[in-house]
């Protein structure tokens, strides 16, 4: 492989389009998943790239709270690998930690990931929703950008794929078209 | 004849001898070359005694929409894969109206179904459903396959405000000097972009979507010169060497045993992609140089 196209130089060309647009294609979310499942056959379990114990826990946490089940869909992997290749995504996210930590220090004396649940649950509560943003903007953007990430990273996951239903990339010897549902799309749209 | 060319890793300049040259590096590529062929015997570049190589640059134009359609909510998932974008296909169909505003016309290519999940599909249920939770996955699954998109590619009038030229001050990695590009749209493709508008709309709504807001002025949703990579035009060919570099076997009407074979010899480009016009060309081109060798005239 040459140069141009390391493995490194795709994660870094993924992560600042991720940054900037969000302009990445499925295939390249594949590779990220890849890039995590072949660096824990090599290396164990995996090693936070761009965050500290306290991010990663965290972050791990409100990955699991915005999606169920982020955690098994490789969620905080996905944000952390591509964190790593790009410091202006990696700043949103450790911005945006420290300063859910300094609200909520003032509002409960402890960090976020320390607080109690309803407590927790109450702050996102706020952040999560652009009719917030006057008070509490960079957390509202914060969570704009986790929300979109964990997403982006559940929904390209095994999991979240067979979650959803998805069922191509499969072979298939005859296309058929499929009645029922059209019947159904027609009936409903008044056009059948 | 000789072609000269760069060693990627000498980065040393070397030759090789040939009886005729064809030209394929992509249109604007293409033109590229022969701008910078440069010597006493064709001081506007090789094939240029016209002074047309770089002139009449167009792309498609382009313009999509897209909306939810909430009859397809809850229909049962099945495999579309491969069916959206080329697959189905709606071509022009007012081209015997006389009396539209805008000449030439457009083609739509439509897009949806159940596809593989990627990045940023969701994100616009992100936006609209906000929170997060069970109910935000509730939103996402229920938002999967259910998007309709409209994409118009139509065809652009060359005009004289757009065209490339050789950078008199900017040059690539072996020196070479690039190409800047001019690039503007006229009235024609503003009003045929006003006229997909109205089309994709009056389809997604009577479907039962309800596509965003009018985004305002055609200058600000039509696509940006470039952007749906049809550039061709710059190298045209002609039947008056006074107008055109080429001949219409594409072969250069200056230097006989030059020919071009990509998009830079159309003169213009209907609203379908251009790679099958190209392979015709190219096929024809090949088969009268077959003859011209055969007959020595090359």
């Amino acid at each position: 492989m040459s140069e141009a196209y390391s493995r490194r130089n795709i994660l870094v060309t993924i992560a600042s389009a991720a940054a900037v647009a969000s302009s990445v294609s499925s295939a390249e979310a594949q590779h990220v998943h890849e890039t995590v499942a072949e660096d824990a056959k090599v290396s164990g379990p995996y090693k936070p790239k761009a965050f500290t114990e306290h991010e990663t826990k965290t972050l791990r946490l409100l990955c699991e709270t915005i999606v169920p089940g982020a955690g098994q869909g490789g969620a905080f992997e996905y944000i952390d690998l591509l964190c790593s290749h790009n410091d202006e995504l990696k700043a949103i996210y450790t911005g945006g930690i420290a300063w859910l930590d300094r609200k909520m220090e003032a509002r409960a004396g402890t960090m976020w990931v320390n607080a109690k649940a309803p407590e927790q649950k109450a702050m996102l509560d706020i952040i999560a929703f652009r009719m917030n943003a006057d008070a509490y903007g960079p957390g509202v953007r914060f969570f704009d950008w986790a929300r979109k990430m964990t997403v982006d990273a559940y929904y390209t996951s095994a999991v979240g794929i067979k979650e959803l239903g998805y069922k191509g990339n499969g072979g298939m010897t005859k296309f058929k078209t499929p009645p029922d549902a059209l019947e159904y799309a027609l009936t409903r749209s008044g056009l059948g | 004849m000789a072609v000269s060319y760069i060693d990627k890793d000498t980065r040393t300049e070397k030759q090789i001898r040939c009886r005729s040259v064809v030209l394929a590096a992509s249109a604007c590529e293409s033109a590229r070359l022969l701008l910078n062929s440069k010597s006493p015997r064709h001081p506007n570049g090789l094939s240029n005694s016209s002074g047309v190589v770089g002139r009449y640059l167009t792309d498609s134009v382009g313009y999509s929409m897209s909306a939810k359609i909430p009859a397809l909510e809850g229909m049962r998932i099945h495999d579309s894969d491969g069916m959206g974008g080329m697959h189905v296909y709606v071509p022009w169909w007012e081209w015997d109206k006389p009396n539209k505003d805008f000449p030439r016309g457009y083609h739509i290519e439509i897009g949806g179904g159940y596809g593989m999940p990627g990045v940023g599909q969701f994100h616009g249920t992100c936006r609209t459903h906000e929170g997060y939770g069970d109910s935000l996955k509730d939103a996402i699954k229920k938002d999967y396959g259910v998007t309709v998109g409209l994409a118009g590619r139509g065809e652009q009038i060359p005009n004289a405000d757009t065209y490339l030229d050789i950078d008199p001050n900017v040059v690539d990695q072996f020196g070479i000097p690039v190409v800047r590009f001019h690039f503007k749209w006229t009235e024609h493709e503003l009003k045929q972009v006003d006229h997909m508008e109205k089309t994709f709309r009056n389809i997604l709504e009577t479907m039962g979507g309800k596509p965003g807001p009018r985004p305002g002025a055609a200058t600000s949703k039509i696509s940006v010169g470039g952007e749906i990579i049809h550039e061709l035009g710059v190298v045209r060919m002609g039947n008056d060497p006074a107008s055109s570099a080429l001949n219409k076997y594409c072969q250069s009407h200056d230097v006989k045993n030059l020919f071009v074979a990509d998009a830079a010899p159309f003169v213009s480009n209907p609203d379908k992609n251009p790679t099958l016009t190209i392979c015709a060309l190219a096929w024809r081109t090949a088969e009268y140089m077959a003859e011209e060798m055969r007959m020595g005239n090359v």
